[in-house]
């Protein structure tokens, strides 16, 4: 600042302000940098962490890799063969999570349609405000609801032995996603050009023709990344499953088998596998796993999110 | 952007069979989604009704400030009420100067360049971990490497983590409302960036930040997983009503912990109970909610531009 | 202070004073946390481990607070294997087990912290195998256990062991069982299987009352659990060591004088001899008010002659 006014006299001084504001200032903007970058130092810090745990044991002769991806045996803590197969996991995270998007995916979108296309202002508000409060509802009252309510029913009218199993956590699951499908389907019904809805009203059609025909093929990018963020939601929920799909290690037969999903199986047993253990490291590799997808299907669907704003 | 209300002109004049069946579909199909939205909003409104119906036994103001009694089967919720907002308090207190700043950042400072969209690509990542994952992390990161132990402080922090990139976006979308042209007005007047960001920009956005905030609340004091092996205890003993019984270090009851041990660990515990831990959790989360709701209609109903 | 260079368009400013003061009872409640206010003064004993015995030790530190006001002490559960984890790291003061330690866990806490571990009976458990009220079985054998439960067994329906269960079509056998390294599940495959394993598809429920819950509301459904875990929904089998021989029902005497096959002792492990605020939980834990608490657990109480130590 100094040399700015010293170039010439014709140019009146810059008004210069006290150090100590321009040294706050800078140092504010140190901070603002700083926190810029958190997500990133956080994200791989998270990959790190999880790693580090995991690691140990992949490179372990003991431990088998494809085992541990194709086997249906797990036994953790057996005296005489230890086996560490999450294959049964996976098609029971598999099977809640497709269970729940058959649930979920046609009233996800049906809700989106009906807010964005056929009702008044006033309700779209209240419908809004309701779906938001149902998508805070913490996953444990949901577990609890499960384990209760939904148990007892399931129990009463499929005549299932149990109550806890893929249908329920399937059920829960869905209520779960439910209002993010249609929030985000919703902005993308929105995002579909005013012109094309006119386009289509000039030519006379009904309001289930301007749906079928015009918007949902507009807005299929954005409803499909609506959709993978349900189903990533899905796979990552820990708790609700944890409480109300039945705790049974086996690939299911049918939607009122129990099953066991990735998620839950680590809230069960890493609280019992002690800090450096085998079996310790290994949740910590299926936490990794768990990581790998759940940021695949997050990040397909962000890429179809901008995908479909570029386009326009 | 809905359609105009739709009234075929040519019905005015004659109702053809096409008009007639066109008319039909069109109700048939309002009536099908109505009622899909209405079985969204029911279990809504069933669940609270079940929940509180079950609770009302032991739903009193005893219940909140006791102590939980004869091997948490009777008494109330205190401890895992101070807890919850133990966690909550210190893991925003983290989270959101970090959140807000980020989303400065990212909004005010960050050009348009590979780094920046790195930096977005971390943050819709680090929304999406399960929150299982941030457990394991919690549990690697802050108990083991950083030796807190299992304490309030670790899982406050892996909480922070968890809430982060929803501030962060929260916070970028108030940011992003405000009009380029406040910014470029006061630039133009000799502010400096920083300056801008201050007088102007958070002012006006002030509202849509703290929305953002409080939603977290709500969701910090919900979760579950991320404090399971962090900082949550099974039960400690703690003197009926006493605002501070825990010190950071030490391990913490909470809510929704509570929840999952009444209704899953504790053998013969009275009936009502985990129904009324649920209601004291939901209830306290929903009005959290309807808080930061209201004050996002009331604010933008005062928006000037 | 910086100025405002356009301090015409400044709205919102209430908005901005209620996010200061906010921030500012965020601050202050966490500077109270940190500070620590009345309760520095109070000492903290940790206690982690059995799920088993995660009630009665939830109901000593509850009872412990009005003997002794200025001890605190933190219960969490985990499993035993996590408890002697933790003791073998140090970060406990106290670890609740319902096994005992082996041999290479007592060398590695000494490796770790130079003290031996000191192991107190503090009482005993039945293990119960229960059923639903409906099933009309009484007794079984511990081979007939192992051939439901353990990995090759040939038992999948209640037709093969005899017994029709009213009102049900599918008589599938509904096992439930422990979640892998619970001690209980352990004991459960160490005395019951031989050290087999269990045959994969049970229900491996997270706590004693899931299964026992579970089991009550399951008529196929077969369990096992603490015999304290009871309720009025399930039924506790009577069990023979072997085929033929004379089942013994769960009781507090059939498991102090050892002829209940499935009875196990439950104990405290603290870091060489208890000292302090430690001895003297340990004390009263062993005391009659302590034992008297167990008991109303659901658990064996020692014998009045082991309570003095």
């Amino acid at each position: 600042m100094a040399s700015t006014s010293s170039t010439g006299a014709a140019v009146p001084p810059r008004p210069t302000r006290p150090r100590r504001a321009v040294w706050g200032e800078r140092g504010i903007e140190l901070l603002i940098y700083a926190s810029g970058v958190s997500a990133i130092v956080f994200i791989l810090a998270i990959l790190f962490f999880i790693f580090r745990e995991a690691a140990p044991v992949l490179f372990s002769d003991r431990f088998s890799l494809t085992q541990f991806l194709f086997s249906t045996e797990w036994y953790p803590t057996s005296v005489s063969n230890v086996r560490y197969g999450t294959l049964a996991l996976s098609a029971g995270t598999l099977a809640v999570t497709v269970l729940a998007m058959i649930l979920a995916v046609p009233f996800g979108v049906g809700g989106a349609v009906f807010l964005s296309q056929f009702c008044g202002p006033r309700l779209r508000e209240t419908l809004k405000i309701i779906i938001e409060l149902l998508a805070a509802i913490p996953s444990v009252v949901w577990g609890f609801i499960g384990l209760t309510v939904m148990s007892r029913l399931i129990v009463t009218y499929t005549g299932a032995p149990v109550g806890v199993n893929v249908l329920n956590g399937g059920i829960i699951l869905a209520l779960m996603s439910v209002p993010i499908i249609v929030s985000i389907g919703e902005d993308a019904l929105k995002a579909v050009p005013d012109s094309y809805v006119e386009a289509a009203l000039a030519l006379g059609v009904t309001r289930w023709q301007l749906v079928f025909r015009v918007l949902l093929p507009a807005a299929r990018h954005g409803l499909l990344a609506a959709v993978l963020l349900g189903v990533g939601r899905a796979i990552g929920e820990t708790m609700a499953v944890l409480m109300a799909t039945g705790h049974a290690v086996q690939i299911p037969h049918g939607i009122l088998d129990s099953v066991r999903t990735l998620t839950a199986n680590i809230a069960a047993e890493l609280g019992e596998a002690p800090a450096g253990s085998e079996h310790y490291q290994v949740l910590f590799l299926t936490g990794v796993l768990l990581f790998a997808i759940t940021m695949l299907v997050n990040l397909a669907a962000d890429l179809i999110i901008r995908g479909a704003r570029a386009r326009k | 952007m809905s359609p105009p209300p739709v009234t075929p002109v040519s019905a005015r004049f004659t109702r053809t069979p096409l008009v007639v069946r066109k008319e039909r579909q069109q109700a048939a199909v309002r009536l099908v989604l109505l009622a899909m939205a209405v079985l969204m909003v029911l279990p809504l409104l069933a669940i609270i009704s079940h929940l509180i119906i079950q609770a009302w036994p032991a739903l009193s103001w005893e219940f909140l400030v006791d102590v939980p009694r004869r091997g948490m089967t009777e008494g109330g919720i205190w401890p895992a009420l101070v807890g919850t907002v133990y966690l909550v308090v210190i893991s925003l207190a983290v989270s959101a100067p970090i959140g807000v700043l980020a989303a400065i950042y990212l909004n005010e400072y960050a050009r348009d360049n590979w780094f920046t969209r790195a930096i977005n690509l971390a943050v819709i990542s680090l929304a999406g971990v399960p929150s299982i994952v941030h457990a394991l992390f919690g549990l690697g990161a802050f108990v083991y490497a950083a030796r807190f132990g299992y304490s309030i402080l670790a899982a406050s922090l892996t909480l922070a983590i968890m809430t982060l990139p929803v501030i962060i976006a929260s916070t970028r979308e108030a940011l992003a409302a405000v009009p380029a042209a406040f910014r470029e007005a006061c630039w133009n007047v000799g502010a400096t960036r920083w300056q801008t960001i201050r007088a102007i920009v958070l002012p006006n956005s002030i509202s849509g930040i703290l929305t953002g905030v409080i939603l977290q609340v709500s969701r910090a004091a919900g979760e579950t997983a991320p404090i399971l092996f962090t900082g949550a205890v099974f039960f400690k003993a703690v003197q009926r009503g006493d605002l501070f019984p825990y010190r950071l270090t030490d391990q913490c009851m909470a809510l929704s912990m509570h929840l999952y041990t009444v209704s899953t660990q504790v053998p013969n515990v009275r009936e009502a109970i985990p129904w009324a831990t649920a209601v004291v959790l939901l209830g306290a989360v929903l009005a959290v909610n309807a808080a930061a709701i209201a004050l996002r209609v009331w604010l933008r109903n005062r928006k000037r531009w | 202070m910086m100025g405002h260079p356009v301090s015409g368009t400044r709205p919102d400013r209430p908005t901005w004073a209620i996010a200061a003061t906010a921030l500012l009872a965020a601050l202050a409640v966490l500077a109270a946390c940190g500070g620590g206010g009345p309760q520095s003064q109070t000492t903290t004993i940790q206690n982690k481990g059995s799920d088993t015995m995660v009630n009665v030790a939830q109901a000593w530190a509850e009872a412990y607070k009005l003997a002794a006001p200025a001890v605190d002490v933190e219960v969490s559960g985990g499993g035993s294997g996590v408890g002697i984890a933790a003791l073998i790291r140090g970060t406990v003061d106290i670890a609740t087990s319902s096994r005992n330690m082996k041999p290479e866990e007592i060398e590695q806490a000494r490796r770790h912290t130079g003290q031996t571990p000191k192991e107190i009976i503090v009482g005993y458990d039945a293990l119960a195998v229960y059923v639903h009220k409906s099933n009309p079985l009484e007794a079984v054998s511990n081979e007939q256990l192992a051939e439901i439960f353990g990995e090759g067994g040939a038992t999948v329906n209640w037709a093969q062991l005899g017994v029709a269960i009213p009102g049900v079509t599918d008589d599938t056998i509904v096992r439930v069982s422990r979640q892998s390294s619970s001690g209980t599940y352990e004991f459960f495959r160490d005395h019951v299987l031989g050290k087999r394993d269990f045959k994969l598809g049970s229900r491996d429920m997270n706590g004693s009352k899931e299964v026992v819950e579970l089991v009550g509301s399951t008529p196929t459904a077969i369990g096992y659990s603490g015999m304290g875990y009871a309720t009025p929904a399930v039924k506790m089998l009577r069990i023979s060591p072997k085929t033929g021989e004379e089942p013994v029902a769960p009781s507090v005497e059939n498991t102090l004088n050892k002829s209940y096959p499935l009875a196990r002792s439950l104990q405290l492990y603290t870091l060489g001899e208890p000292q302090g605020a430690v001895k003297a939980y340990v004390a009263w834990i062993l005391s009659d008010a302590g034992q008297q608490i167990l008991a109303e657990s659901g658990y064996v109480p020692l014998p009045p002659e082991q309570r003095r130590q």
